[in-house]
């Protein structure tokens, strides 16, 4: 495992390229503005997000008949039901339907699930190529980078990026950045793929316990191109992605790409149920930390999750900071609830990269408390001791400075006048608080001080 | 214990201890909307185009008009044996990677986001709407509905094998944001509602 950088020193590296960022920014935002354009639109949104997460409310609370009744018909429906408890299992699972048809290639559609498994690397070092073949998963996969964005793969990418990778890659024309000829450059080179794969992989949008079919959301085609071209068609899900009737979809779909780019819904929204004659169907159902927790009062509620990407959008320390800084498949405010259930030690920077604004909350379209699952992980990770000891330090000397008022009133003197005659100590590299920013002019006395010489002021009036 | 059993059983364990009520969706999907305005103003947004015909021999002679003679045209509509081909369902699907423009029916469509669903029993073969370089649809004007609410409640519980609607040409932003049609499918998609 390599060693994980948290997130703020990524951040902090991310940052050094003021122009990139405030790109990287002012684009997250169009989409986000995008989104508000769209769910405007909609007179009866609001109905819309209640009623998405009611309808998730009630899939949580019974997805263990949901989840065997939608075993029930996809086996009807002459589907193969893979289990898996946990990331390696699942990845077992595939490998062994590939190893079975004898094939060293597969072609995949875009699933986070398989990013948080680690499928790609456990198949490459199991002898199996791995094609990515949505086009930002697939830029990204030939810099052998992580995706940085759930819905938006290669968000942190220019297309000068896109252009030097592909001129490396596929002997696209240098410098050739027109996003045009080099979209039609992969899609010939995928087209080839398609057409050569016996096996592919794709991920579930929705599951529908009531029928056994499950939905895939695509806008490029890449998924059906790849599933109905190949003779084994593998569909891998977190258990979460249940829904209990397929009318239910109407809502869903109505919600998603809204949300997620501000389409009104993605090109594809293909319904899978049964395998084509001749062609072999799975499905793998994971858990992975999923019933951990469902078990978790506080923090069961992310699992309603629909991956929009919304909350990330919106956000303006994922937009300050990129996907990459989260280190776990699912980036920003939804990942950063999801991370410390898999890892608490790993990711517990993550519920702190956060300003609490709640904004992630607002546009959640399953109404996902985002903000205050932030707020309840950093107290359970503070009372677990998986925060860094230099917080720690900080706020108990904060909280002994607080509690004492004599301490306090000593420290606020002893602050203003080290701003006011020694500035230097305060405005310099070691202080956070002074990265890009100017520290205050210290005031000239304390509220209590100002205060003490008013009433002294009004009493020797009177 | 095998996995699926250990799973279900943590799950049971841990899920909260009474089932909370699905809504109701009765609600929803009301708002009174001029469907096929919205239906061509939306699916113009997403780079469709729209033409209103009063008969398949309008459809045929814009395609005719619209698309080289010489490139291989598949359908799965008898009317149109004359311009494309229909012995192709039983095919190898790889046999299609050829095809310039691929003309179909589709069961209906929906306003508020111009998706049009379709299904095997009209496609012929799955990867038909996908892999050729164009594709036409052809949808009645009186199967235009106003929302997904509509939409599911006319599926109902239909059995199908593969179902999909399809909402604009196969498209891409993930260069730079700027959208690109013609991602991995259909590079355009041009609807043709019918009287």
């Amino acid at each position: 495992m390599k060693n994980t950088i948290d997130h703020s020193t990524a951040a902090a590296t991310f940052n050094k390229d003021v122009e990139r960022v405030n790109w990287h920014d002012e684009t997250l935002w169009f989409v986000r503005s995008k989104r508000d354009k769209s769910a405007h639109a909609i007179p009866e949104w609001e109905a819309l997000r209640e009623t998405a997460s009611n309808i998730k409310n009630n899939v949580l609370s019974n997805m263990h008949t949901y989840l065997q009744e939608f075993e029930a018909n996809a086996l009807k429906n002459g589907i193969v039901v893979h289990w898996a408890a946990d990331g390696d299992e699942h990845n077992k699972i595939v490998h062994s339907i590939i190893a079975k048809h004898g094939v060293t290639q597969m072609v995949k559609s875009k699933s986070m699930l398989t990013e948080e498994c680690h499928l790609n690397e456990y198949l490459a070092d199991n002898g199996v190529e791995v094609i990515d073949s949505d086009l930002g998963e697939f830029i990204v996969q030939l810099r052998k980078e992580p995706p940085s964005h759930i819905v938006l793969p290669a968000i942190h990418l220019k297309k000068e990026d896109v252009s030097d990778t592909f001129n490396e890659h596929l002997g696209t024309e240098k410098g050739n950045n027109d996003p045009q000829y080099l979209t039609e450059a992969a899609r010939k080179e995928l087209r080839d793929t398609f057409l050569t794969r016996k096996v592919a992989l794709t991920g579930v949008n929705f599951a529908v316990a009531e029928t056994g079919e499950f939905v895939v959301c695509t806008n490029e085609g890449n998924a059906d191109m790849g599933a109905h071209l190949a003779d084994v068609h593998i569909a891998c899900m977190g258990f979460e992605k249940l829904i209990p009737q397929r009318k239910h979809l109407g809502v869903f779909l109505r919600l998603l790409a809204r949300s997620a780019t501000g389409q009104p819904i993605t090109t594809f929204s293909s319904h899978f149920k049964k395998p084509r004659e001749g062609q072999e169907m799975h499905i793998v159902i994971v858990d992975n930390g999923r019933s951990t927790q469902l078990g978790r009062e506080d923090f069961r509620n992310s699992l309603k999750c629909i991956r929009c990407g919304a909350c990330m959008n919106t956000c303006p320390v994922y937009r300050r900071s990129g996907g990459h800084s989260y280190h776990n498949a699912v980036a920003g405010p939804i990942g950063s609830i999801l991370a410390p259930n898999l890892d608490m030690k790993k990711n517990a920077d993550l519920p702190f990269a956060s300003t609490l604004c709640g904004s992630c909350t607002n546009v959640c379209p399953v109404k996902i408390d985002i903000h205050d699952q932030l707020y309840k992980w950093r107290q359970v990770l503070v009372k677990e001791g998986y925060t860094p000891s230099s917080k720690t330090m900080a706020m108990k000397g904060m909280s002994a400075v607080l509690a004492n008022p004599s301490v306090f009133k000593i420290a606020g003197k002893a602050g203003r006048f080290v701003m006011k005659n020694l500035p230097f100590m305060v405005n310099n590299n070691l202080n956070a608080w002074y990265k890009q920013r100017e520290m205050p002019a210290p005031p000239e006395e304390s509220f209590r001080e100002w205060y003490a010489k008013k009433a002294k002021e009004s009493k020797d009036k009177k | 214990m095998s996995s699926r059993d250990s799973i279900l059983s943590k799950i049971k364990n841990n899920q909260p201890t009474s089932v909370s009520e699905l809504p109701s969706l009765s609600f929803l999907g009301l708002d009174k909307i001029d469907v096929i305005e919205t239906y061509k103003t939306v699916l113009k947004g997403i780079g469709g185009f729209c033409e209103e015909v009063s008969s398949l021999d309008e459809v045929k002679a814009y395609i005719a008009a619209h698309n080289p003679a010489d490139k291989r045209k598949i359908t799965t509509l008898p009317e149109f044996a004359d311009i494309a081909e229909t012995e192709w369902t039983n095919d190898d699907p790889h046999s299609l990677q050829n095809v310039e423009l691929a003309i179909v029916k589709a069961h209906f469509g929906v306003a508020e986001n111009s998706g049009l669903w379709v299904t095997d029993a009209i496609l012929g073969q799955r990867v038909s709407p996908f892999i050729p370089q164009y594709l036409s649809i052809i949808v009645n004007k009186k199967d235009i509905l106003a929302t997904m609410q509509q939409a599911y409640e006319r599926i109902g519980d239909l059995d199908y094998g593969f179902g999909t609607f399809i909402a604009g040409p196969s498209k891409t932003a993930d260069i730079e944001q700027s959208l690109v049609l013609g991602a991995h499918g259909a590079r355009g998609l041009t609807v043709f509602l019918i009287e």
